[in-house]
């Protein structure tokens, strides 16, 4: 699906406008778990065919707003969102929406790589399926696993259990799983947080590829990945003046601009490594 | 083992140091208790089967294994067979164990899939395992008096109306397969159950999230995510469920007719080995004793190899799904 370029203006003041074409945009107003306000009024647009990393320190909310994105929130009770968040212009926390097939429009990778306890083609084949996808599924798995470079090394066991792979591999894995049935959007939440160095270097290569189909979000606490992959960063900072702890949008725009010349004050000591 | 005490270290003023006499003596002794209680346990379970044996080895070498196919049981001409004995105790355990597995295994996935609040489902849960904690005669008392002739309506009308269906071959007159079947079911439940939210509980909240975050809904997330990670937890559930039936003797004695017949009808009386064992010792001579001895070997026999099939197969669902090499 393509998008309508629809340019609509960053609400905050600290976001500089974006140049690309918006997929998303999450205009958040308040976010709570229970009565505990966990994030406060954002505006975070992710832009097609970029990668928008979120940086922040822990309980900064990064992780709160990257699940608010295809409603993964949604599995937690007691999480309650005030705001909008529009794909494609559409609100996604419309009433009439139902957050199943957001999450078919807007895939999801995770910290921990959490494969299937099924073999390595039907972790990869399981969304296509679910999809009730008919045509060729040998051809679609092999191009998913190809798509997460990580054909070469399970080609000779796809009926091998997923679980059976090497961390790195079952990130990979799951990376395949979630662009076999092509998403328009791809949330990555800490996706290296669990691999060693050398598997690290490989998803981040895999991101950079994946980004000329696919839009990407991604969460990092790791500020040199923020700068070597994403094109646009977001960075969240954490309140503490109301005696709780409420993550919120400092500033945003484009990697370098952030890394470099921060506009705001919080932001330089952050990426200064002064705080964390 | 005390030997290293690190002397030449200057320890003035600290805490550490080694374990004393009495904690090595203790540590020992521990383990002796532990060794001690493993072999006990194993040295039982063979005494009783060469006790069992030893008992049946007179009855096995008069009758052979042609009492495994004969179907008479008659103490005044010597005649003893135990096949309807073994069917009824299949087929009474399997059908316990079709309507127990499906409702235990229905019970722990509305248990533990989040359709009712934490506590509640505690309550709950605590309720269902209190169902074991129910004396088997009860239940046998509760099937006579309650659901026997709440059922036998029911059977005869199925029995009238459908009785070309060998399942509904016969009518039911009071004790039978059917009813001692239903409670049978009753009475695997809560281990089935209870196992099987166990087992439901251990899969990870990381494949419940990778299951939604593909965009299944939530039977989709259950059917074909939570089910099969749960698998060999819930064929364990199964299979434990499935000896008990096999061995449940005081409730079926009451309900199931302690007839020697065969049938495929629901509602035909029967009998399992279990339920002949109890109602015939008590007042048998030795000679029936003796076969009766044959017979307890035989239901042994059959509850090991239900069991090792069990453990056979769990080992094998495991070991292709998880984590292993």
């Amino acid at each position: 699906m393509n998008a309508t370029p629809e340019m609509t203006a960053a609400g905050a003041a600290s976001a500089s406008a974006p140049t690309g074409a918006i997929v998303m945009n999450c205009q958040i107003d308040r976010v709570f778990y229970g009565d505990f306000l966990a994030v406060r009024a954002s505006t975070v647009p992710i832009e097609k065919n970029k990668i928008t990393g979120f940086i922040g320190p822990s309980g900064c909310g990064k992780s709160t707003v990257l699940r608010s994105l295809n409603r993964m929130n949604d599995l937690i009770p007691i999480f309650r969102f005030e705001g909008k968040v529009t794909y494609h212009g559409q609100d996604i926390y419309d009433r009439k929406v139902d957050p199943v097939v957001v999450r078919r429009y807007i895939g999801m990778v995770f910290q921990q790589p959490n494969p299937f306890a099924m073999s390595i083609y039907d972790n990869v084949a399981f969304g296509l399926r679910l999809n009730g996808f008919k045509g060729n599924l040998d051809e679609r798995v092999e191009k998913a696993l190809k798509g997460a470079a990580c054909w070469n090394e399970v080609k000779d066991k796809l009926k091998n259990s997923g679980l059976s792979l090497s961390g790195g591999q079952q990130q990979r894995l799951c990376i395949a799983r979630a662009i076999a049935t092509e998403p328009d959007v791809l949330l990555m939440d800490e996706p290296c947080s669990a691999l060693d160095p050398i598997a690290t270097r490989r998803v981040e290569e895999l991101m950079l590829e994946l980004k000329e189909k696919y839009t990407i979000a991604l969460v990092t606490h790791n500020m040199q990945q923020a700068t070597r992959v994403a094109d646009t960063t977001a960075f969240f900072g954490v309140d503490i003046s109301q005696g709780s702890r409420t993550g919120y949008l400092v500033e945003m725009g484009p990697t370098r601009q952030i890394f470099e010349d921060p506009q705001q004050k919080l932001t330089g000591e952050y990426v200064r490594g002064e705080f964390s | 083992m005390a030997s290293h005490h690190f002397d030449h270290v200057d320890r003035s003023g600290s805490v550490s140091g080694p374990p004393s006499a009495g904690d090595y003596v203790f540590d020992r002794g521990f383990r002796g208790v532990a060794w001690l209680s493993a072999v006990f346990i194993l040295a039982l379970v063979v005494y009783i089967v060469i006790e069992i044996g030893g008992k049946a080895l007179p009855a096995f070498s008069e009758y052979g294994f042609g009492f495994l196919t004969s179907t008479t049981w008659n103490v005044q001409t010597g005649q003893f067979g135990i096949l309807p004995e073994i069917w009824g105790t299949l087929y009474s355990s399997l059908l316990a164990l079709i309507i127990g597995g499906v409702f235990g295994v229905a019970i722990a996935i509305f248990l533990t899939q989040d359709f009712l609040h934490g506590h509640l489902a505690a309550v709950f849960r605590t309720i269902i395992e209190l169902l074991a904690a129910i004396p088997s005669v009860v239940y046998g008392l509760w099937g006579i008096y309650v659901l026997i002739p709440l059922l036998r309506p029911v059977a005869n009308w199925l029995h009238g109306e459908f009785g070309f269906v060998p399942f509904f071959g016969t009518s039911l007159s009071g004790p039978g397969l059917g009813p001692a079947a239903l409670v049978l079911a009753i009475m695997i439940l809560p281990t089935v159950a209870s196992i099987s939210v166990d087992a439901l509980h251990q899969v990870p909240y990381k494949v419940k999230e990778a299951a939604y975050g593909m965009g299944t809904t939530r039977w989709e997330a259950i059917l074909k995510v939570m089910l099969p990670t749960a698998g060999s937890g819930i064929l364990a559930a199964l299979v434990l469920g499935f000896g008990r039936a096999l061995g449940e003797t005081m409730a079926l004695a009451m309900l199931i007719g302690n007839s020697n017949q065969i049938s495929l009808s629901l509602f035909s009386p029967a009998n399992t080995l279990a339920a002949l064992l109890a109602s015939s010792f008590p007042e048998a001579g030795p000679v029936e004793v003796r076969a009766l001895m044959y017979a307890a070997l035989v239901l042994l026999a059959i509850t090991l190899i239900v069991n090792a099939i069990g453990l056979a197969v769990m080992k094998f669902a495991t070991r292709k799904f998880e984590a292993e090499r």
